[in-house]
């Protein structure tokens, strides 16, 4: 792996640092919600990038992972162990769930995963007495102010993204990582030459849950207010593969790149044509497709992962 | 009381199976998972509240009208965006049908706002041995019933019918017979778009038109597509129905805001035992 890529990454997280001590907190929110997507992003791409499967279940981990975090909260524990919490919960019930749903293939996981959002929305919204039912649930207001709790959850949000960076590389770098890349060209294949799909397949999809519910259970006490709408949302769980098919599906920064070009284009879309943000970003999806299909990384990634990945 | 259960729930059973053939249709012959099938039902919809706030037509008057201008657009869409990616994987073509369907529900939210508009027809009801039923939707149901079995005649007996049963059934040898695929794809998609325009048409009697129930719609397409097995038009008729009876049921029991959950669970369920549906069919025939 070549140096450039590490210098620009530290130079935007020295960047970001600093950022609560030079501008408003408009942009501490919105760089906050940059490396949330990012995390995001990078979660996806373990099982969606790296293992080829077409998950569309981000929301249903990141709810998730939002209510199991507010519910601790709200019983008293303290809010970082709620995050550790929120997590093992995401993470045991990502392992349930991959074990029933990927076993599917194409077209039948993608449903699978999609209705699993659906699912629990509906659980959560039905269960009154535990989650406050379509009310929603409040969470403890982290004391200290806008502009010191704006900083805090930047730096923490910053942090699960490195998080979720570091583990990329680490699995880029592995026998899971390459097992995965096989599974991608071809399942049947990898199995054949003694690769463990399953097993494979399944530590891709956890990695890829527990980290949303981690990010989900930060939301719920930064926003401190959460519902069953916004936080089981359609449109989240389909907008997390397209950052990571924007910057580079399957490769190690693209995801991240990808998320932050959303995220500021989104915002930019926000506040200039209010009324049509949702078309924009529809025809930005489809110029995506249509022009983009490799992400904005992925051509000179793919020339050079091309003997990296003979020589291993 | 449980027969009246029962007969609610095929009335809404049949709906829903109007909804969910076209949606089938193209899932199984184009291997696209239509995220724009909503809209597409939503758009019909509006056509026929507008035919009725301006001329006063009825809403099943205007099924043909609808279903050809919602079929038109469906074939643009299919020939001249669609069609190029149509052989990637179904990530690819999921986001770009999802991303149009963005862009359409956009349009429709700012050209006639989200507002709830209703039809009402108030035709009154019939009482059939000890069970009431409203006029309207048992004719909604009848000809939602009409149209799937028109659907399958047309694949079955039409030589375009026969052109679409053999690229679902293997797309190279069917370009090996002289079938040209791509024009079949966008004719499938127009009769896709069809079913979606007629069945807002009948929708709009039961439901107010608003573009905020897309979701619900394609929830339920989903499912009635997993229950019913896909691609199969007999099949989107039984899982039609099996889901409005389940519902149905399950309201009852369980409280309404339970039905969803029920229907839903059933599929996941269903998805991992049995993927090929309660009628596996493989083709059309």
């Amino acid at each position: 792996m070549k140096r450039w890529p590490f210098v620009i990454l530290a130079m935007v997280v020295v960047c970001l640092i600093a950022l609560p001590y030079l501008s408003s907190n408009y942009f501490v929110r919105l760089a906050t919600f940059v490396c949330l997507f990012a995390a995001l992003a990078q979660s996806w791409n373990f099982i969606g990038g790296y293992a080829g499967y077409p998950s569309l279940a981000t929301a249903a981990f990141y709810g998730l992972g939002a209510y199991a975090g507010a519910i601790c909260q709200n019983h008293g524990v303290p809010m970082v162990l709620a995050w550790v919490i929120a997590s093992v919960v995401v993470a045991g019930f990502t392992a349930a769930l991959g074990y029933a749903v990927l076993r599917l293939r194409g077209h039948y996981f993608a449903v699978g995963s999609i209705v699993s959002v659906e699912l629990l929305r509906l659980s959560l919204s039905a269960w009154d007495s535990l989650t406050g039912g379509g009310g929603g649930l409040n969470v403890p207001i982290f004391p200290g102010g806008p502009q010191a709790v704006g900083q805090l959850f930047l730096y923490v949000m910053l942090g699960v993204a490195l998080m979720t960076l570091a583990v990329t590389i680490a699995v880029d770098r592995s026998r899971l990582g390459f097992g995965l890349r096989c599974i991608r060209q071809n399942e049947d294949a990898a199995n054949a030459i003694g690769i463990n799909t399953t097993l494979y397949k399944i530590i891709a999809f956890v990695l890829s849950g527990t980290f949303c519910g981690t990010v989900g259970a930060i939301y719920a006490s930064w926003t401190s207010y959460i519902d069953p709408t916004d936080s089981f949302n359609i449109v989240l769980t389909l907008k997390v593969p397209v950052m990571a098919l924007l910057g580079g599906a399957g490769t190690v920064f693209g995801p991240a790149v990808g998320a932050a070009t959303f995220v500021i284009m989104e915002e930019v879309i926000w506040s200039n044509f209010l009324e049509y943000n949702r078309a924009i970003l529809g025809v930005v999806i489809v110029i995506l497709i249509f022009f983009l299909p490799g992400g904005l990384l992925n051509i000179r990634l793919r020339r050079r992962a091309g003997p990296q990945e003979i020589a291993k | 009381m449980e027969t009246q259960i029962l007969v609610n729930g095929l009335v809404l059973g049949a709906l829903y199976a109007c909804i969910a053939v076209g949606f089938s249709l193209v899932w199984g012959v184009l291997n696209i998972i239509n995220m724009l099938h909503g809209s597409l039902i939503v758009l019909g919809g509006y056509i026929a509240f507008f035919a009725y706030a301006a001329f006063g037509l009825h809403p099943f008057l205007v099924i043909p009208i609808a279903g050809a201008l919602v079929a038109a657009l469906g074939y643009v869409l299919q020939r001249f965006a669609i069609n190029r990616v149509v052989t990637q994987p179904v990530l690819t073509t999921l986001t770009l049908t999802f991303g149009l369907d963005m862009i359409m529900y956009n349009l429709m939210t700012v050209a006639w706002t989200a507002t709830p508009r209703r039809i009402t027809l108030d035709l009154g009801r019939v009482e059939v041995a000890g069970l009431l039923m409203p006029v309207d939707r048992l004719a909604a149901m009848l000809l939602a019933i009409l149209l799937t079995g028109l659907l399958y005649t047309v694949l079955r007996s039409s030589r375009i019918g026969r052109a679409i049963v053999a690229v679902r059934m293997d797309r190279d040898a069917a370009a090996l017979m002289g079938i040209r695929v791509p024009e079949i794809y966008a004719i499938t998609f127009g009769i896709g778009a069809f079913m979606a325009g007629a069945s807002g048409c009948l929708m709009a009697v039961v439901y107010p038109v608003t573009p905020n129930l897309t979701g619900l719609f394609i929830g339920k397409a989903f499912v009635v597509c997993v229950l019913g097995g896909l691609g199969s038009v007999p099949g989107a008729l039984v899982g039609g129905l099996a889901l409005g009876v389940i519902e149905s049921f399950a309201g009852h029991w369980l409280g309404p805001q339970h039905a969803l959950t029920v229907g839903f669970a059933l599929m996941l369920v269903l998805l991992l035992v049995r993927p090929t549906g309660l009628m596996g069919v493989r083709g059309y025939e």
